[in-house]
């Protein structure tokens, strides 16, 4: 996303961290990045319910924050590599939602040309080396783009995202230790939103925190509030500095929590409607900023309501795009299965 | 030295291929386990490190399937890694990375990246070192499109492979028989590439086709060696290429021959034997046979450690050579 911007603004001095960081016009294009994010959710959610989109889907809705401000620090050609909830990962990374909309419809002019869908959602252009179906799969890969960064002295900065559950899979342990003893420009963030499908932290993780386990690895570990945009860009751009500055990886954990069910699968029995409508009502990520960028004078309802109706067009144009996109012919099933070479 | 009748071992091969590689192309680098200044297990990198220093002659923790998947992802970012995996067996512990990411990533991803690691593979038996560190899981990766299996069975195969491995866009798996290591062979200096996908015939023959793999090309040489003196002219097709494979060469050689025989280390079914039986019986090469096809490759058991149940679980020369004269004489 947008870069760092200058002036820490004396009447801005005691306010959070991005308000002192970020201008007001980028602040605003947060919040409609997180919008855009909502209601693309939303919007994949109901073309699934009318059978235009198929498979299955994983929505982040409720994560927004979390996604956007950890992409906030990031630099255009930064990298990251995303999970099976990674849509809004891809947005927040800087996609256009008309082309992730056409790959769920199976078109040619989605990001994967109609190969990879929901679940392998790609951005390659704007860093995003795609999202993956296997837990944990794109940890190590993250790594090896933070190598390549180091080798080939590019500057990048790889963020990997990836969920709670990961955390329990070798290749995440293994990964942060290459990463460590290489001081790698790598930032692992565990999107910590209570559930590996239904199974909670607490039945399947013998810390407390995830990010007790960066003490492993000799690298931080940061505990963040994931719904609270601010916290969670400031502990990024601080990773960001260290990766950049050379000094290695840093494990931050943004505490989080979906709305939605794992999958479209998921009946929520593992979990009580009370504690859904809690977090809904009381922590949503997209009303704490908006609340906060309102108090703080940084836009007022009209604002807040023409960022609203611009999404939806965005949104409604986008599945018109997807619709009236062409499928793939069933000649090219073969292609991309290796290089095309002349 | 004559460059003409230079010989090299494969090991060294494999290791003048790889600083060639790395001569050419800055981007070109190494990973695997205890490959810097111990040289790897089977000293294939040897002394590269002093050459190229540990910052392109990577020792990687003990971690197979997180070294894959940093391979993959380097690779997929702009750099040409060499992964060597200790023994092929623990290719098992980076199936994910090779399967279900390095194989299919362009492919999911609509085209949009390609993955070009090189990931080395020393296999096979004969060493004793029983079950978990000799086997031959080269059909395990080539039944998944988007890799590309090679089982170079000369030095001189061995560099020229590796070198094309190096320059290929996509995911090339490298499958080195451990008995070939020490094996000596005319090996020219300089850059050239032998090319993926081609089998080569290694004797021409009349009496019958045996397409065989890796160190069982040299038994198979062997055998129709000891063969020639009863008159028994057998063809042996080099197969080199296990994905994709050559169909064109073992079609045509089985129609010069009419018979076929595949010999292979790894375990008989399911495995290699079946598929160029099948692409042959599929073929117009079928109308040529004048036998039933026969298939000789690895028990099926794990491999043993005592040394002459090793033996007996792999193909040995004089098991080819008594398939060999039954298939010709019409022996049943
Ligand atoms: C290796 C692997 N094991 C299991 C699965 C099935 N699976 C998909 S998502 C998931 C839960 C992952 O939980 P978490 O990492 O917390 O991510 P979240 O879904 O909460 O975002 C499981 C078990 C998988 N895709 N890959
Ligand atoms: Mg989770």
């Amino acid at each position: 996303m947008a870069g760092a911007s200058k002036a820490v603004v004396d009447s801005r001095a005691n306010l959070p961290f991005v308000y002192r960081q970020y201008s007001p016009e980028q602040l605003r294009q947060v919040l409609h990045t997180m919008y855009l994010i909502r209601r693309f959710e939303e919007g994949a959610e109901e073309c699934y319910m009318r059978g235009l989109i198929h498979g299955t889907m994983h929505l982040s809705i409720g994560q927004e924050a979390s996604a956007m401000g950890i992409c906030m620090p990031l630099a255009e050609d930064d990298q990251i590599t995303s999970t099976h909830r990674g849509h809004g990962h891809c947005i927040a990374k800087g996609a256009e939602v008309s082309r992730m909309f056409a790959e769920f419809f199976g078109k040619t002019t989605g990001y994967c040309k109609g190969r990879g869908g929901s679940m392998h959602i790609a951005d390659v252009a704007k860093g995003n080396l795609g999202a993956n179906g296997i837990v944990a799969g794109g940890i190590p890969i993250a790594v090896g783009a933070a190598l390549s960064s180091k080798m080939m002295k590019t500057g990048k900065v790889v963020v990997s995202f990836f969920g709670d559950g990961a955390n329990n899979e070798g290749a995440f342990h293994e990964a942060l230790n290459m990463a460590a003893i290489w001081k790698l420009p790598v930032i692992f963030v565990c999107e910590n939103n209570g559930y590996g499908m239904s199974t909670s932290t607490a039945r399947s993780t013998a810390v407390k925190n995830i990010a007790e386990r960066a003490a492993a690895y000799s690298m931080p570990g940061v505990i963040v509030n994931g719904n609270i945009f601010s916290e969670v860009a400031e502990a990024s751009f601080k990773a960001v500095e260290r990766a950049r500055a050379g000094e290695g990886p840093t494990l931050i954990e943004s505490k989080t929590y979906r709305h939605r069910g794992h999958s479209k699968s998921d009946r929520n029995r593992y979990r009580t409607k009370e504690e859904i409508e809690d977090w809904m009502a009381n922590r949503d990520p997209i009303t704490l900023f908006e609340t906060e960028l309102r108090d703080f004078g940084f836009i007022d309802d009209r604002g807040i309501q023409a960022i609203r109706d611009a999404v939806a067009k965005e949104i409604a144009d986008g599945i018109e795009f997807a619709k009236a996109s062409p499928a793939p012919e069933i000649a090219t099933l073969g292609n991309y299965v290796y290089t095309e070479q002349a | 030295m004559d460059a003409a009748v230079r010989e090299l071992s494969y090991a060294q091969a494999i290791q003048e291929a790889m600083a060639i590689a790395m001569d050419m192309d800055d981007r070109v680098f190494l990973m695997g386990e205890d490959i810097g200044v111990y040289g790897g297990a089977f000293q294939v990198t040897g002394d590269l490190v002093e050459r190229y220093g540990t910052d392109r002659v990577i020792d990687t923790p003990i971690s197979e399937l997180g070294g894959a998947g940093v391979a993959v992802g380097a690779a997929v970012t702009g750099m040409r890694p060499i992964f060597e995996f200790q023994f092929s067996d623990f290719a098992t512990l980076g199936m994910e990375q090779i399967v279900n990411q390095a194989a299919k990533m362009r492919f999911m991803l609509g085209g949009e990246v390609s993955v070009p690691v090189v990931m080395r593979f020393p296999a096979g038996s004969g060493t004793g070192a029983a079950a978990q560190h000799s086997q031959s899981l080269e059909a395990w990766l080539g039944h998944v499109p988007g890799l590309k299996v090679i089982q170079p069975a000369t030095p001189h195969d061995a560099k020229g492979m590796l070198l094309a491995a190096v320059a290929d866009p996509d995911p090339v798996m490298i499958f080195e028989h451990k008995l070939l290591y020490k094996m000596k062979g005319h090996v020219p200096e300089g850059h050239y590439t032998v090319p993926i996908g081609k089998a080569e015939v290694r004797r021409e023959g009349r009496d019958l086709t045996i397409v065989a793999t890796s160190v069982m090309v040299h038994k198979a040489l062997d055998a129709a060696s000891a063969l020639e003196g009863e008159g028994i002219d057998i063809e042996v097709v080099d197969l080199r290429t296990i994905r994709p494979i050559d169909r064109q060469t073992i079609i045509d050689s089985v129609k010069k021959t009419s018979r076929l025989l595949c010999v292979y280390e790894a375990v008989k079914t399911l495995g290699i034997g079946a598929e160029v039986s099948a692409l042959v019986a599929e073929s117009e090469a079928f109308d040529y046979l004048d036998a039933p096809i026969v298939r000789l490759g690895g028990a099926e058991t794990p491999i043993p450690y005592n040394p002459d149940l090793e033996k007996a679980t792999v193909p040995q020369v004089p098991d080819i050579i008594a398939a060999a004269r039954d298939l010709v004489k019409g022996v049943r």
